[in-house]
């Protein structure tokens, strides 16, 4: 396993923000960067990014547990986070979020059989003046509406019956994820 | 509000495209850096210090006076942290600065490095700001082609690097030492004080943290001076600062007004009152680890000192307004949510009293509190406070702690009561 030739320029540029002796600063962008080009952050995944900083694994892994961004499981394709703190709540992020396990068929925390959905509620998310929130993978949506969200399912294939439902009957042809 | 309202920070934040080089130069972007470089670096700090811009991150603390606590005679490097981490619920006025305006960051920071002799600056923004950080790095990349950043500063001699660094979803690393540990690569898990940053922060050496709103300041103060900023606000808190309304208000927004604005001022003012015509119930006035105000003292001025003085903080001014029809005992739910999860674990206290805390506040959610319930989460949050190496299990317990007190009979209702207590 190693890193593509262009996550390797990455690395190599980062480093150079650091003083030599503290290359392991580069931990937490270069853990980013692996968790994108290989999904998730698996046990040798770990020993990659040990091996590419000259640090113990163990500084990996402590660092792979504490972030909330960092996981050793792929999330899905499509990954939903709405946000759940108190100024989205009060305006009505629990219903959207009951809204999309619904309409996706998989509770918060979970993912869908083929891998194209996953659900999850978050901590504030900093737009709180344009509440309710949510990230779809990298890209905020601001003022969520249940019309907003139905817009988005359709145009990501999620029609009539829960996701994850149709996907075990075999009436929508899994995506190559 | 009044239209000739003095903007600072939030000055170009309706200019179209100000992110880019060009129309910020157009806007009078990096005129404090060239007036900075041809002052004495401590007669900036001097400048900085009388002008009484405080800390806008949540702490308040004067920015020029932790200036000055960078030693002068090191041999070490020095550093400066911008703190970029913004996740105060019910905070959202970083990212704006970052979107919109990311050559003032710049520049209040290549003042505040000049002052300081720093020639290294790290701003480390939350994982989740995918977009801000690509427009920050977008902006180092043009001040530095165009000499405001790099070697040699418009032709000075002095140098400095930018570089951003992101977070990775943790609260706790927006507490400055969290931040530094974060920074070098490790789970953030902040540091017994003292030492304090500015004598061993980041890689050891002396460093700055420093919010991403406080040096959006500098250069202000240094093309208007010290007295006329410090006019702008109270006679402890300079300037103006930018107030994150959100909640039940007609019009939500990021509004820039000066420190020691009332509060009332600026939730039927500038955030256009309650909506749907309702009652205030309670605002939540510097982010969700400020104490609740109730209705009744509201005229507060927004100011560290006038805050704290009704027990409650300024913090980062996030505002939430809570209208007639919020049920506290949800509000309590997910504050406490918040704070279990994101404790970092480090001190029992902390990562046991406020797990306590949101299983209790969940049970009274469910309509399964049990009777004494209330005066266990008084007494956790008198376990919780003073007992930890940072302030996130006061941040905790001291909102809870209000939002119980102010609100009591509420939460007493929502719990059943036992054969014994029941009257």
């Amino acid at each position: 396993m190693q890193f593509s030739p262009e996550s390797n320029e990455k690395i190599q540029h980062l480093l150079t923000h650091f003083p030599p002796e503290r290359r392991e600063s580069a931990l937490i962008p270069v853990l980013h960067l692996a968790q994108k080009e290989f999904k998730a952050l698996t046990p040798e995944v770990e020993e990659l990014v040990a091996q590419t900083l000259q640090v113990p694994i163990v500084r990996v892994r402590e660092c792979l547990k504490f972030y909330e961004m960092f996981s050793d499981k792929p999330v899905g394709k499509y990954h939903f986070q709405v946000c759940w703190n108190i100024t989205c709540s009060l305006l009505g992020a629990e219903h959207l979020i009951d809204y999309l396990s619904k309409r996706l068929g998989i509770r918060p925390g979970e993912v869908t059989k083929d891998g194209k959905f996953s659900l999850r509620g978050m901590e504030c998310l900093g737009a709180c003046s344009e509440a309710p929130t949510m990230l779809l993978n990298e890209e905020p949506h601001y003022n969520l509406t249940e019309e907003k969200l139905d817009k988005m399912l359709k145009d990501l294939g999620v029609n009539g019956i829960p996701y994850n439902q149709s996907v075990a009957m075999g009436t929508t042809s899994p995506e190559a994820v | 509000m009044t239209e000739n309202q003095v903007k600072i920070s939030s000055r170009n934040f309706e200019v179209p495209e100000a992110y880019r080089l060009k129309v910020a130069l157009e806007q009078g972007a990096y005129q404090g850096l060239q007036k900075a470089i041809t002052m004495a670096p401590d007669d900036i700090t001097a400048e900085v210090r009388k002008s009484k811009l405080r800390g806008h991150g949540g702490a308040g603390f004067p920015a020029g006076v932790k200036w000055g606590f960078v030693p002068k005679d090191t041999d070490k490097p020095k550093y400066l942290c911008v703190n970029g981490d913004e996740s105060e619920p019910g905070t959202c006025k970083d990212r704006l600065i970052l979107e919109k305006d990311p050559h003032l960051l710049l520049e209040g920071i290549a003042i505040t490095c000049f002052a300081i002799g720093i020639h290294t600056a790290y701003v480390y923004i939350r994982g989740e700001y995918h977009y801000p950080t690509k427009i920050l790095n977008q902006a180092i990349r043009e001040a530095r082609e165009a000499g405001y950043l790099g070697k040699n500063i418009l032709g000075s001699g002095f140098d400095l690097e930018v570089y951003t660094h992101p977070g990775a979803g943790m609260y706790i690393c927006g507490e400055e030492t969290g931040l530094i540990e974060s920074l070098e690569g490790k789970k953030g898990w902040p540091r017994i004080k003292p030492p304090f940053p500015a004598l061993i922060g980041v890689f050891d050496c002396p460093t700055v943290v420093n919010n991403i709103e406080t040096l959006s300041y500098v250069p202000s103060i240094i093309m208007n001076g010290a007295e006329w900023f410090q006019g702008l606000g109270t006679p402890n808190s300079g300037g103006t600062m930018l107030f994150s309304v959100s909640g039940h208000v007609n019009k939500p927004g990021v509004y820039e007004l000066p420190v020691g604005t009332p509060l009332r001022k600026v939730i039927y003012e500038a955030a256009g009152g309650v909506r749907g015509g309702k009652e205030l119930k309670g605002v939540i006035p510097g982010g969700s680890s400020a104490p609740i105000l109730k209705p009744e003292e509201i005229d507060v001025p927004m100011d560290f000192d006038s805050m704290m003085g009704i027990g409650t903080m300024l913090g980062s001014a996030g505002i939430i307004v809570l209208d007639q029809d919020t049920k506290m005992v949800d509000v309590l739910f997910w504050m406490t949510r918040f704070y279990s999860h994101e404790s970092c674990g480090q001190c029992t206290p902390c990562r046991e009293g406020t797990a306590w805390l949101f299983k209790i506040a969940s049970r009274i959610r469910e309509g399964r509190g049990r009777v004494g319930d209330l005066d266990l989460m008084l007494e956790l949050c008198r376990f919780i406070e003073g007992r930890t190496v940072c302030p996130l299990g006061a941040a905790a317990a001291m909102p809870t702690r209000a939002m119980v007190k102010k609100f009591r009979g509420e939460f007493e209702a929502a719990i059943p009561k036992s054969k014994a207590t029941a009257a």
